[in-house]
């Protein structure tokens, strides 16, 4: 499938599956199980409103989600008891499969929900959309559901980014068109197709998820994309507009780092696939600066992106879900 | 590379639940007489769950629980309301989410009129009482204001959350309760989000709907955000305007000290303030708003004053306008400038004896939910109601306040005693179907 089919037949809006009565009744039919993982790290604001939002509409009103899990990253504030407070099931990514220790980062929380969660499809959806709203979760659920072929759904906006005193529109994305969008167009020009390929919400089959390594930083979305592209392709994927994402904006300076997390795990992911075949070693330390008093500081950032093994290679894992490699 | 996504509004199917009835119905005045497809028949096994008042009362902590078990529901409805603008004639896409919400909720002719009011039906078995249940739909904020709601464990923070985003939800919120106590009604009850209520809206939604009404309207129940406890059975009478202060055509801006438009106002301000405002019978002059001129040093080539007068007692209205009527023609005439008062909305006093038995069904309700009723004199949107001497209460579903930040949007209300509040209402409901509100009661 070329990209200009994949977007005409795999590309929808969270519209298409507005009927939920009847997405409820195709999920019950399949004998699916849909988990909805939210990571968090410090979103007590926000974090409330999305666990009532979701119980409510697609739990109670329409059972489409067999549980709402906060996997949290051991935050500060109130994020774990103002979740349980509202019904979701609160986790601290720590004290899951404790044998493989601790890392911090986005995408541990992602990888330790696959054996924590239950779902046959897992549903992610961050923790600091200020707009959160039902089809978060059913507009990326309904391709999976309605199209057996598709396995993994990412979400894609129209972003505006809450400045001060208000909401102005904003192309948003910036890594994507400065980074992402020129490495795909270089080395996987198949994925430019995706629109908004470092999304935050996506839902995926399980038996795609539990193949996957996880890079637990910033890479883990870049990853996903490469791995899933290069062992089942383009067709596997879908994408939903999910119309508006409204969030906090990120300062150039943590798109820096997001940029330099992002990069390591691209370059791996090049070297894996034999596109690259001698790269140097690779340095740690990504430099900023702050000018003060005349004088410019130099800030050292080490970001490395370790990275999970596949899920299906745990012992643990294959136990509990009885599942073999 | 182009993106093959079909037009938005075929990408946006419109939604088969909202569909049939406003197909049926767009732009007609409702219809309760007409025979509903799922109108309660004899043999049918819903249960009657109480008879006598007493009954109702004694059930009321049962209600209590179940609707407890809505809080989610209530707070997902508040949340997606909330966030919904709807400022006054702007109101269409809430509105649009409340009849969504009706209609799942098993309403009947959900629809809405020219005004875009809003409304549901909940047939009764017998339908010879017609229960108006009615909140205000309109918010008086922008489009473009970010109306971000916030849950926290306890309460509930965003842009008018309190006035009457909660109070819309409450009212989505109230058939599934119902429903959950297999509650069968012999009455209709309405449920009216009314459109155009606040500013110069002046309750132009309500007093449309009211008006074009085919079938009598029995007994209204107004449900406003805050204060849970509140028993609101009479209004005060109400006078609200504007008086603006132009620059007429022919100013002299090159005279020196030229004061524009704000000195002018300022004077009529000075005059307002000095009108001997009585304490009995309760009046209040609130100057609520003013605005004018464009920057530090530009002359002011208009100048708005918003105000707000409430009083018991007609006459004193009266009065007070015609003050208001002689200080801005007198200052105009003194002052070289173009002043105008328009009193664009008046409301009379008026509303129920506290010993009327709507008001003591109401006090008893409140007072077996362990809340303490506060009777007292309400501009809310019962005067329609009163205006066409329909018995109504006013009633609140939960505490709440205004934040002290300088925006005077985000106001908080609080989480927990929002059960009672639904309670409370579905109480009010029974103890008016079992008849017990009616004079002969």
């Amino acid at each position: 499938m070329n990209p200009r089919e994949w977007l005409q037949r795999n590309t929808f809006h969270h519209s298409a599956f507005w009927d939920l009565k009847q997405l409820v009744a195709e999920k019950e039919r399949q004998g699916l199980r849909i988990s909805l993982c939210i990571p968090t790290l410090n979103e007590e604001k926000t974090i409330g409103k999305e666990v009532v939002l979701f119980r409510s509409e697609l739990v109670s009103r329409y059972p489409l989600l067999d549980e709402i899990a906060v996997m949290d990253s051991g935050s500060t504030d109130r994020t774990r008891e103002v979740a349980a407070s509202f019904g979701a099931d609160v986790y601290v990514a720590g004290d899951i499969l404790p044998d493989m220790g601790t890392k911090q980062g986005k995408g541990e929380n992602l990888w330790k929900a696959i054996y924590q969660l239950k779902g046959d499809i897992i549903v992610y959806v961050d923790a600091d959309i200020k707009n959160i709203r039902p089809h978060f979760a059913y507009g990326l659920v309904g391709p999976l559901i309605q199209r057996p072929e598709v396995q993994y759904v990412k979400a894609f906006y129209d972003r505006p980014l809450v400045m001060s005193g208000g909401v102005r529109p904003s192309g948003g994305g910036r890594v994507t068109e400065i980074l992402i969008r020129p490495l795909f167009s270089l080395f996987f020009p198949d994925l430019s197709a995706m629109i908004q390929p470092l999304s935050g919400e996506y839902a995926v089959r399980r038996e795609v998820l539990e193949r996957l390594s996880f890079p637990i930083g910033y890479g883990v979305e870049t990853a996903h994309l490469i791995d899933v592209y290069r062992q089942r392709g383009l067709e596997a994927f879908g994408q939903t507009d999910l119309d508006r994402r409204v969030h906090r904006n990120q300062s150039t300076r943590d798109l820096g780092k997001m940029a330099f997390g992002i990069l390591q795990t691209f370059l791996s992911r090049l070297q894996a696939a034999g596109l690259v075949t001698e790269l140097p070693h690779l340095h740690s330390a990504l430099r900023q600066f702050l000018a003060r008093d005349n004088m410019y500081e130099l800030i050292e950032h080490h970001i490395v992106e370790e990275e999970r093994p596949p899920m299906i290679t745990l012992p643990a894992y294959q136990e509990r879900f009885g599942r073999r490699p | 590379m182009l993106l093959l996504l079909p037009p938005v509004e075929e990408r946006i199917p419109a939604r088969p639940l909202w569909t049939p009835p406003w197909a049926d119905h767009r732009g007609k005045p409702f219809r309760l007489d007409e025979p509903s497809p799922t109108c309660y028949e004899e043999g049918d096994s819903e249960e009657r769950l109480m008879k006598t008042l007493e009954e109702i009362l004694a059930g009321l902590p049962r209600i209590r629980a179940a609707a407890d078990g809505l809080r989610d529901m209530m707070l997902a409805n508040l949340v997606m309301i909330g966030e919904i603008p709807a400022p006054t004639g702007g109101e269409q896409a809430r509105v649009d989410f409340l009849l969504q919400r009706f209609t799942e909720d098993g309403l009947e002719h959900c629809s809405f009129d020219e005004l875009h009011n809003g409304a549901g039906l909940l047939a009764g078995t017998e339908g010879q009482r017609n229960i108006l249940l009615l909140a205000y739909a309109d918010a008086a904020v922008s489009d473009d204001t970010d109306q971000t709601v916030e849950v926290e464990t306890d309460r509930v923070v965003g842009p008018f959350v309190v006035d009457n985003s909660i109070a819309l939800a409450a009212l989505v919120t109230l058939p599934t309760l119902l429903d959950r106590l297999q509650v069968r009604l012999r009455s209709n009850v309405l449920f009216l989000a009314a459109a155009r209520s606040l500013g110069r809206g002046n309750l132009e939604g309500l007093k449309f709907f009211l008006t074009n009404s085919r079938v009598p309207v029995h007994f209204g129940l107004c449900v406003e955000g805050v204060q849970l406890g509140r028993l609101n059975c009479a209004c005060l009478g109400m006078l609200r305007g504007e008086i603006v202060c132009r620059l007429p055509d022919d100013y002299n801006w090159a005279q020196h000290g030229a004061t524009g438009s704000i000195i002018p106002m300022n004077d009529v301000i000075t005059r307002i303030n000095r009108i001997a405002v009585p304490k009995r019978p309760y009046t209040s002059l609130v100057l609520g708003s003013i605005h004018g001129g464009i920057s530090h040093y530009n002359i002011a080539r208009q100048t708005t004053l918003g105000f707000e007068v409430r009083s018991e007692a007609a006459d004193i209205l009266h009065q007070v306008q015609q003050q208001m009527k002689d200080i801005v023609e007198e200052v105009s005439s003194q002052a070289g400038v173009v002043i105008t008062a328009d009193f664009f909305a008046r409301r009379e006093p008026g509303g129920l004896d506290p010993a009327h038995p709507l008001v003591r069904c109401g006090r008893s309700v409140l007072t077996q939910l362990g809340l303490q009723p506060m009777i007292y004199l309400t501009t809310s949107g019962m005067s329609a109601l009163v205006d066409r001497k329909i018995p109504a209460l006013t009633l609140g579903v939960t505490t709440g306040e205004r934040l002290g930040r300088l925006d005077e949007f985000d106001e908080a209300c609080a989480i927990e005693p929002m059960a009672t509040g639904l309670a409370q209402l579905a109480g009010i409901l029974l103890a008016l179907d079992g008849g017990y509100a009616d004079e002969s009661a």
